[in-house]
């Protein structure tokens, strides 16, 4: 157990001490942006990782991450709220849709709601498409930055657009909200209702069958994701200052499915490495030009050949030799 | 009315064909190929190439595509699918991989083939027109007449052939198929092979049409996904009717909604939705798959 708070620990110090000092150090400010689109990302790939938890394979992700984006700027643009309130709206409509889609399409199983989530992530992309309130394929452009946030008159996190530069600004966010998402994860799975989800995954009819409210739980499981993929939706948006109905599509939902698989399904941190593997693996493939995607999917079906469980599944093996 | 119903049964038919690939892979190996669209595209530029680049007889494009993806699909299964379902601890891994050899299908078409849309000239011209009410092009009732040709062939092939008798054996119950000397490991291959030809052969046929480029694949195999959730997974009878029936529903989506813009796909979700409330295993499909 103190091995695991050691791990904890220098993994905090690493992104929220090493990691702004050696960007500063040397330079690389590019760096920035990459690393907090691996957190926002891999904070939908949690939401992922939590219906892979109850048994279900959900492609649907991307969807969310639509719709909360474009909740958090509509409420900007429109109704003139500030970032940090829409934040938490965000998730929280995409809670409450995903509670209405959910009850019909939870009932069904492997490859039907993976093949239905899949239908979901493009139906709303044409839904924001010919909706009036989300701009048509025009999109909402120049989306303010981060306001103020303050308690009482006391400034918790200045405003934005008076920083020199919003990128370290938005890298911590991203970083402090993706280890809050993994604690509650973390939380979530070694609790009772996290045991009772495992029970999901095992046999439904089994646990049904001796009490279980499996129809409340999967619903919850994944009101509890998609409001993940809400609030990752919500930053990228206020990071970019744009969203298009094309900003997150069915490669982006495949994408948040394929993170969970090569960082390893059985582990709460795999999402955080698999989404830290393949987005910096394909930064840095760029090099390779028109053989990029040749590459990157190359890499991918050798991981499958080679680790089908995972990357942390490496460790699982080395445990058990011992 | 009669034109939206020969539109329909044209897109339809094509529809089928897909659905009919993915679902037999799918009942065969538990796998759902998510590469289904890019082999399809793949498919169609493979006759481009033998049609248009070196000015062979359409019928001779239509032959390679099957073979070249027949190929494919075997080696695909042999090499790469075997032994992730052998080593892996959960069904699901297989859906990285598919979604692996998708990106790399994708890759492989933007190299070899470019990215631009490619199409081959009309093989047969003329207009067939009855009195107005349905207009329409010889090369497309050519098409539609070929692809339920081999519908017919298909579903002879299951049916009356030993490989056939041997592959719905397997769909049905794999450890018995295997107890009752069926040699499991060949039919997943002849399967795979059977299911990633037919993708290649619409491909081919549908090139002649509506051309095909490399963005075609998503989208066409979102497509075949719901026409197999419509007729039920792993059923060839309700791949058939899933096709046939989002092809319908899209002929009479796009006349009657057109006022409303571009919402046909939306509404036919949401009664897909609805419809899954109902019946989750779709039309004939079995309970859960």
């Amino acid at each position: 157990m103190t091995k695991t708070y050691a791990v904890l620990a220098a993994f905090l110090l690493t992104i929220f001490v090493l990691v702004p000092v050696t960007i500063s150090a040397t330079g690389r400010w590019d760096l920035y942006y990459t690393l907090t689109s691996v957190a926002l990302l891999s904070i939908g790939a949690a939401g992922v990782w939590l219906t892979f938890y109850i048994g279900r394979i959900n492609i649907g992700q991307g969807a969310y991450a639509l719709m909360g984006g474009y909740v958090s700027a509509v409420l900007m643009t429109q109704a003139g709220f500030s970032f940090w309130a829409t934040l938490p709206l965000a998730g929280i409509f995409c809670a409450a849709i995903s509670v209405l889609i959910g009850l019909p399409i939870l009932r069904l199983r492997g490859v039907y709601f993976a093949m239905i989530t899949l239908v979901l992530t493009e139906v709303t992309r044409l839904t924001a498409l010919a909706l009036s309130i989300t701009n048509g394929a025009k999109g909402i452009t120049s989306i303010p930055l981060p306001g103020e946030l303050s308690i009482f008159g006391l400034t918790l996190i200045p405003d934005f657009s008076t920083m020199d530069s919003p990128k370290p600004a938005f890298y911590l966010l991203a970083v402090t909200l993706m280890v809050l998402t993994y604690l509650v994860l973390w939380r979530i799975v070694n609790s009772r209702l996290g045991h009772l989800c495992r029970s999901l995954q095992q046999n439904e009819e089994l646990s049904a069958s001796i009490g279980v409210n499996t129809a409340y739980l999967r619903v919850l499981a994944y009101a509890i994701s998609s409001f993940f993929g809400g609030l990752a939706g919500a930053v990228f948006v206020a990071i970019s200052q744009s969203i298009y109905p094309s900003s997150f599509a069915v490669t982006d939902s495949v994408n948040f499915m394929l993170y969970c698989f090569v960082g390893g399904l059985g582990y709460v941190g795999g999402p955080i490495l698999g989404t830290f593997l393949l987005y910096f693996g394909w930064d840095l493939l760029s090099a390779a030009k028109e053989y990029q995607l040749l590459i990157y999917s190359s890499a991918m079906i050798a991981l499958m050949l080679v680790l089908p469980n995972g990357v942390l599944s490496l460790f699982d093996r080395k445990g058990r030799r011992k | 009315m009669e034109q939206i119903l020969a539109n329909g049964l044209y897109l339809g038919a094509q529809y089928a064909l897909i659905a009919l690939g993915l679902t037999l892979i799918f009942s065969l190996m538990n796998v759902l190929n998510f590469a289904h669209g890019q082999m399809y595209v793949f498919g169609g530029f493979v006759t481009y190439t033998v049609v248009a680049q070196w000015g062979l007889p359409f019928v001779l494009g239509l032959i390679a595509s099957a073979i070249i993806l027949a190929v494919m699909g075997a080696l695909i299964e042999v090499f790469l699918f075997r032994p992730v379902i052998r080593k892996s601890k959960r069904d699901e891994s297989t859906m990285l991989l598919a979604a692996g050899i998708a990106f790399f299908l994708d890759a492989v078409i933007l190299l070899l083939f470019g990215e631009k849309q490619r199409g081959v000239p009309k093989i047969v011209n003329g207009v067939f027109n009855w009195d107005m009410r349905i207009i329409m092009p010889y090369d497309r009732i050519l098409i539609l007449a070929l692809a339920i040709a081999m519908i017919a062939g298909f579903i002879a092939l299951m049916q009356y052939t030993k490989a056939g008798r041997a592959m719905r054996a397997l769909a049905q119950d794999r450890v018995a198929a295997q107890l009752m000397g069926v040699d499991v490991d060949r039919y997943s291959m002849i399967g795979f092979a059977l299911g990633a030809m037919l993708a290649g052969l619409v491909g081919g046929l549908l090139v002649t049409i509506t051309g095909i480029n490399l963005g075609m694949g998503g989208p066409t195999s979102i497509k075949a996904f719901m026409m197999i959730m419509i007729g039920g997974a792993g059923v060839i009878s309700g791949a058939i009717a899933g096709g046939f029936i989002l092809g319908m529903m899209e002929s009479v989506g796009l006349t009657l909604l057109a006022a409303y813009g571009d919402i046909t796909y939306l509404v036919i979700f949401a009664s897909l939705m609805v419809f899954l409330a109902f019946r989750p295993q779709g039309l004939m499909g079995k309970p859960w798959g």
